[in-house]
């Protein structure tokens, strides 16, 4: 990115430059003028709006007049309430990078070899991906509920001692959510690691067999490596998706029960629209959008960086 | 929360027949005016009210042909989104579905709904005590048109296979009742713990039934429950979880959506009783393979507590009703609202099962006989409160539901609920 503007002012020096430059700038006035309302009517000012409303106490009917500072905040970081959503949502990112990102790369392995059907696996994998959230809620709330498919399916092979109220049970409902969420989103994973895999060399593989290296000194030294810039994007999708999941719990247990599958989304929105605290909920909209960027900012600079400086593979996107 | 002084909220009474006719309703109407365009949000858009009330708009617009009425039908829960909202847009509807209670009080308060005290003055005493949950300091600001009560649906089959042979009347007998239904191999209750309102309608009952009518009035106003009746009806949630008479997993389970919901295992015959509103026999014949009330139904009254200092017959309802925006033009909006509460509209929405009428003297027009049953209890009871949720403040009301979910998944002690609500209260 950092050659760009560089090049452009090389070019810009080697011809007349002052109607140039004024032409250059028009143009770039004109066709990014369209984007950049809808981007501030859309985006900026109402985040702007949201941190303003965040310090008044607001429910959203009432002149805003009853500016309370920082309180919204002090409330929201002490709430028991909001720090249980938000430590569901750290449990979830841990367990997307641990679970969720070995179990994607074993299939995405798995699928590059040559395969009957490979192709049918592969869109086999992939289509929960295509389903919306809401969509994938209302299946998965037929499929567990009590007697429902998953208890008769344990009942007739002999695993009737396995059948939990999946939902239902404050110790299991969370590990269930995250069950669905990884039949979800495992697939496109798998996709962004076999398109990663077509760009590991052939001749790489070829010399570490010739060196007589084992299949798996093969992975962990030639495969992995060359894998890394999709690992750290995935890592980086991953954990954003787990900080702002929303719908998929909304539709199947509105957080409950008693919070035991609550997120931060699903908190604000409880307050809020539930609520009518709508200053309150927007003081935890900008407590999660920050760290949503600040995540993002510190995993740009320290992660992705030399990712996207060039190594010796680039991202496709 | 900063708390204006309300009167009469929370009650809704039902006082003393008198009779009314659709004329006297609408003879406060003579009134001179340019023609004007009423925009009326409602939330009918399943049931009768889909034919229903692009009907009645018809025949208002014909008595009045300067008054045009345009219906939008809005799916019920965009309401709690849309209103507020629309109400801020300087573009509101001039007619909107309103429950009355807290929510109402809310909108008072930030001067967003007409005051209609005086329009309707010749005819409100005409719907008794149900007026009152949509009064705020003795104003009148919205209109019900329907307003019913809680109470328990049950199977008489299942009642009778398990050899009982009256309808429960005391707590004590209720627990027998529960206790024999379980012995008998029936699920005793079917409920809707996911949406967290069907539990709070035990805790708000019991409440009911043990707190003094000033008591119970006084905190939707103070909200203090340090009288020990609140903590009480905690107690005898417990009591009831102890006997562990609900569905598996209903923490999980939604009260209406689909035949595994609380309202279809009691449409289709897999649990004995639900504690629900007067809507439930719709809710249920739309979950049931022929699409039709289950023949099997009753209806009883939630049970006399031992000890409660409320008058017997107290009970916990609510109902819809329509609110005037600022913007909307007067007195056609208030003639508009004294319509749908005149014989001949309120016939109708007791013939056709839309609701429980409210105009005196329509009682007959409801077909079904639970809800005559049930109108008959709201007709005769001395104090009918609002649901809690309704009444109280919204963030208090929810919060409260929030606790009260919190106690049925064993997370929250009879005292943390009250602790809870109270601390609601105070935040800003």
């Amino acid at each position: 990115v950092s050659s760009l503007p560089g090049t452009a002012a090389g070019r810009a020096r080697a011809r007349p430059p002052a109607p140039r430059l004024s032409t250059k700038w028009r143009d770039i006035g004109l066709f990014l003028a369209p984007a950049i309302a809808l981007y501030a009517i859309f985006l900026i000012v109402p985040v702007v709006e949201a941190v303003r409303y965040s310090f008044y106490s607001w429910n959203g009917l009432d002149p805003l007049t009853d500016f309370i500072g920082l309180h919204n905040y002090r409330e929201a970081l002490g709430s028991p309430d909001f720090r249980n959503a938000l430590k569901h949502n750290g449990i979830l990112i841990v367990f997307s990078l641990l679970i969720q990102m070995p179990l994607a790369l074993g299939v995405a392995l798995l699928l590059n070899r040559p395969l009957r059907f490979r192709g049918l696996l592969r869109l086999l994998f992939f289509a929960p991906y295509v389903l919306s959230e809401a969509i994938t809620a209302v299946i998965f709330l037929q499929i567990l509920q009590p007697g429902g498919l998953v208890d008769a399916f344990l009942k007739n092979i002999g695993l009737g001692s396995l059948v939990h109220l999946w939902l239902a049970d404050l110790d299991i409902v969370f590990y269930t959510l995250f069950v669905v969420i990884t039949w979800k989103y495992v697939g496109f994973a798998i996709i962004l690691f076999l398109a990663g895999l077509q760009g590991v060399p052939e001749e790489l593989h070829e010399a570490a067999a010739m060196d007589g290296a084992s299949s798996w000194r093969t992975l962990w030294h030639v495969t992995l490596p060359q894998l890394g810039p999709t690992i750290r994007i995935q890592a980086f999708l991953a954990t954003i998706g787990s900080i702002q999941l929303f719908d998929l719990v909304w539709i199947m247990t509105l957080g409950g029960p008693a919070g035991a599958s609550s997120t931060g989304a699903v908190y604000m929105i409880d307050q809020g629209i539930n609520r009518y605290r709508i200053g309150y909920a927007l003081s935890v909209a900008v407590i999660l959008f920050l760290i949503c960027f600040v995540f993002s900012t510190l995993y740009q600079i320290f992660v992705l960086r030399r990712d996207v400086a060039g190594g010796t593979t680039r991202m496709a996107g | 929360m900063k708390i204006g002084k309300l009167v009469g909220l929370a009650a809704i009474a039902a006082v003393g027949a008198t009779a009314v006719t659709a004329s006297a309703v609408l003879a406060a109407s003579n009134h001179k005016q340019s023609s004007v365009t009423l925009v009326w949000w409602h939330n009918q858009t399943v049931g009768p009210g889909v034919k229903l009330w692009p009907q009645v708009a018809a025949e208002f617009h014909k008595l009045h042909p300067d008054i045009t009425i345009k219906p939008v039908p809005l799916q019920n829960e965009q309401f709690s989104t849309k209103i507020p909202i629309a109400l801020n847009s300087g573009k509101p509807p001039d007619v909107f579905q309103n429950w009355g209670g807290g929510q109402l009080v809310d909108q008072v308060k930030a001067g967003k709904v007409a005051d209609l005290t005086k329009y309707v003055s010749s005819w409100i005493k005409n719907i008794g005590g149900s007026a009152a949950g949509w009064q705020v300091n003795g104003k009148q600001y919205a209109i019900p048109y329907n307003v019913g009560v809680v109470g328990f649906w049950y199977n008489k089959e299942l009642f009778a296979k398990a050899g009982i042979k009256a309808a429960p009347k005391t707590w004590t007998d209720f627990l027998a009742v529960v206790a024999k239904l379980k012995a008998a191999g029936i699920t005793p209750i079917s409920i809707g713990g996911k949406d967290r309102w069907p539990d709070a309608f035990y805790w708000d009952y019991l409440a009911v039934k043990l707190c003094s009518k000033t008591v119970i009035q006084s905190a939707a106003v103070s909200y203090n429950f340090s009288d020990p009746c609140w903590t009480k009806a905690g107690t005898y949630v417990d009591q009831l979880l102890a006997a562990k008479p609900f569905q598996d997993g209903f923490l999980a389970t939604p009260a209406q959506q689909g035949p595994s919901s609380s309202a279809g295992l009691m449409a289709n015959g897999k649990v004995a009783m639900e504690l629900q509103g007067h809507w439930d026999p719709g809710t249920m014949s739309g979950l049931t393979p022929d699409q039709k009330t289950p023949s099997f139904l009753g209806w009883f009254p939630f049970p006399d507590v031992p000890g409660g200092k409320a008058q017997p017959g107290s009970l916990l309802g609510g109902g819809d009703g329509y609110a005037c925006s600022y913007k909307a033009p007067q007195p056609a909006c208030a003639q508009f609202l004294g319509y749908l509460d005149s014989a001949t509209v309120q016939k109708r929405i007791g013939s056709t099962g839309l609701g429980l009428p409210v105009l005196k003297g329509t009682e007959n027009s409801v077909a079904d006989p639970n809800l005559r049953t049930v109108l008959k209890f709201r007709s005769s009871s001395p104090f009918v409160q609002l649901y809690l949720d309704i009444a109280f403040s919204q963030s208090i009301g929810q919060a409260l539901d929030a606790a009260i979910a919190d106690m049925f998944a064993g997370q929250a002690t009879p005292q943390q609920v009250v602790q809870k609500v109270t601390a609601a209260a105070k935040k800003k």
